[in-house]
C-alpha cells in the first residue's frame, strides 16, 4: 500500500532533522527519534512524582515514532502512550531488543485508560502510522499494540485504512520478552489481575485528592467540637484512601460501599473501646458508639465506592447500581448520625 | 446480596460467531473460552464492560455497553446532569480514576 503523500514536508527523509514549517502537529513526518531501555534516576523521580499526583498530565514523551537499539526494516514496531509510566515500562521490558515505537498522542494518559476514552485509537493509530510514514520505516505491516489499548483500537479498521495488522501483545510490557519468542500470549499474561503492589501504589494518588479536604474537616473539627472527634474523622478519611485499596480482596462482601462500611465499622471500634475506658456512663457510651458508627462508616464507605475507578475490574453496571443502592443509604447514616449526636449534646447539656 | 457486579450487560450471539477467537485475545478477564461451535461466555460476571470484544469482533457478534465504570464520573453525571460520564483524567487531572498506570 503506498502511503498518502503529506502536503508538506513530504520530502524530508527519513531521521533528518529536516527544517520543517508546517504548523500544527507537532511530529515532522517522517522524523524518527531515538530512545533506550534505561531508566535513570531522573526517570524514576518522573514516575515517583507522576505516582503523587504531581504535575499530573505533564509526565509526557513527545508523540511519534523511535528507534529502540538498531531496527532494521524487519524489525518489530509496537505502539504505546505518550503517558511515561507507560513508555518507560516498555523500552525497559525490551532491553536488547531493536524495535520501533510509535508513540500516539493519549495527552499524557496510559494506555488502558487512554483505549477507554479512544484516545488511544483507531483514528490516533492511523494518523500516527501516516505522519511518521511508517511503511517506507519497515518492509513488513504488523504492528503490536498493547491488549490494553484492545477498547481503543479496532483491527479490522487499522488493516482496512492503513495495510497494518495489529497483533494484540501482552497485558503487562514485562511480558514481551517471552511473548516475542512464540508472539503467542499465555493466559496469565492476557489477564489483569490486581495484586497488592498495584494496589499500593495507587494510594498516593488517592491521598493527595482528599488531604487538602480532610486537614480542613480534621481542624475545623478539633477546634469547633472536640480532638477526639477530629482523630475519628481523620481515621475514617484515612480508611477509606490507605487502608482500603491495601486490604481490599480481604474485606468481606463484594460491593465496594459495603465492604467501606465494614471497614469504616472497624477502625472506629478502637475509639469506642477508648471511650469505655475513660469511664463514660454506659448511656453516653451507648450513644457515642451510635453516633460513631453511624457518621463515620458512610465516610470511609464513599472513599471506598470512589476507588472503584481505580481498579481493574469493575464494570459500569455494577458501579451504577452500587450507587444507586447504597447512595441514600450512606446519605441517611451520615445524617441521623449528626442529628442523633446533636440531640445527645442538647439532652446533656439540660442534664448537667 | 452485596454483590451488584453479578449482572452486566455483555451479550454474545452465538450464531454469528465465526470462533476466530479475537474476543478470547483481547479480554482481560478471560470471560471468553474456546468452545465447540464458537466461543462460549466461561466468566460473564468477570466482565468489566471495556469493549475490547466489541471493537475487535469482526462479525459483531458481541455487544456490550461500555464505558467509564468510575464512580465519581457517574456521580458528577448524576449531578450535572451531562448525558455521557467523562472520567476527569482526560485533562483537568482532578479524578482518582485511572489511576493504574503501569499498564505498559
Amino acid at each position: 500500500m503506498e502511503p498518502k503523500s503529506t502536503p508538506c514536508c513530504s520530502s524530508a527523509p527519513d531521521g533528518g532533522a529536516a527544517p520543517c514549517s508546517c504548523s500544527g502537529p507537532a511530529t515532522v513526518p517522517g522524523e524518527i527519534r531515538t530512545t533506550d531501555s534505561v531508566i535513570t534516576s531522573a526517570n524514576r523521580l518522573d514516575h515517583f512524582l507522576a505516582r503523587w499526583g504531581v504535575n499530573r498530565m505533564g509526565h509526557r514523551v513527545e508523540p511519534g515514532l523511535y528507534r529502540l537499539g538498531n531496527p532494521t526494516p524487519e524489525s518489530p514496531v509496537f505502539a504505546s502512550a505518550n503517558y511515561t509510566l507507560s513508555f518507560d515500562a516498555l523500552r525497559s521490558a525490551l532491553t536488547g531488543v531493536d524495535a520501533y515505537i510509535l508513540v500516539l498522542d493519549t495527552k499524557g494518559i496510559n494506555v488502558w485508560c487512554a483505549a477507554g476514552k479512544g484516545t488511544f485509537g483507531t483514528e490516533e493509530l492511523i494518523r500516527k502510522i501516516e505522519a511518521t510514514r511508517l511503511s517506507l520505516v519497515v518492509t513488513h505491516r504488523r504492528i503490536i499494540v498493547p491488549q490494553l489499548g484492545a477498547p481503543g483500537i479496532s483491527w479490522m479498521e487499522v488493516l482496512r485504512r492503513s495495510g497494518f495488522r495489529v497483533e494484540f501483545g501482552p497485558v503487562r510490557a514485562a511480558d514481551l520478552p517471552v511473548y516475542l519468542d512464540t508472539h503467542t500470549a499465555t493466559p496469565a499474561m492476557r489477564t489483569v489481575q490486581f495484586p497488592l503492589r498495584d494496589r499500593i501504589v495507587l494510594i498516593p494518588v488517592e491521598l493527595v485528592q482528599v488531604i487538602p479536604w480532610a486537614v480542613v474537616a480534621t481542624l475545623v473539627v478539633g477546634f469547633f467540637i472536640n480532638w477526639m472527634t477530629a482523630a475519628q474523622v481523620l481515621t475514617a478519611v484515612l480508611a477509606g484512601t490507605v487502608l482500603f485499596p491495601a486490604l481490599l480482596p480481604y474485606i468481606p462482601t463484594k460491593d465496594f460501599t459495603t465492604k467501606g462500611l465494614v471497614l469504616g465499622a472497624l477502625v472506629m471500634l478502637p475509639f469506642i473501646w477508648s471511650g469505655s475506658t475513660t469511664g463514660m456512663s454506659p448511656s453516653t457510651l451507648a450513644g457515642y458508639a451510635v453516633t460513631s458508627l453511624l457518621v463515620f462508616p458512610p465516610v470511609t464507605a464513599f472513599l471506598s465506592l470512589n476507588f472503584t475507578g481505580a481498579t481493574t475490574f469493575t464494570s459500569r453496571t455494577g458501579v451504577r447500581k452500587e450507587i444507586f443502592t447504597y447512595m441514600r443509604v450512606m446519605a441517611g447514616m451520615f445524617g441521623v448520625g449528626i442529628v442523633l449526636a446533636a440531640a445527645l449534646f442538647v439532652i446533656r447539656l439540660g442534664v448537667v | 446480596m452485596f454483590d451488584s457486579y453479578r449482572k452486566t450487560t455483555l451479550e454474545l450471539d452465538t450464531e454469528r460467531c465465526i470462533n476466530c477467537g479475537i474476543c478470547q485475545t483481547v479480554c482481560p478477564h478471560a470471560v471468553f473460552a474456546a468452545g465447540k461451535k464458537g466461543v462460549i461466555l466461561a466468566a460473564p460476571e468477570a466482565c468489566m464492560e471495556c469493549g475490547a470484544c466489541m471493537k475487535n469482533c469482526p462479525v459483531g457478534a458481541i455487544s456490550v455497553e461500555s464505558g467509564v465504570g468510575c464512580a465519581e464520573a457517574m456521580i458528577r453525571q448524576a449531578i450535572t446532569g451531562s448525558k455521557t460520564a467523562t472520567c476527569g483524567c482526560g485533562g483537568e487531572g482532578e479524578s482518582s480514576c485511572c489511576g493504574g498506570g503501569a499498564n505498559e
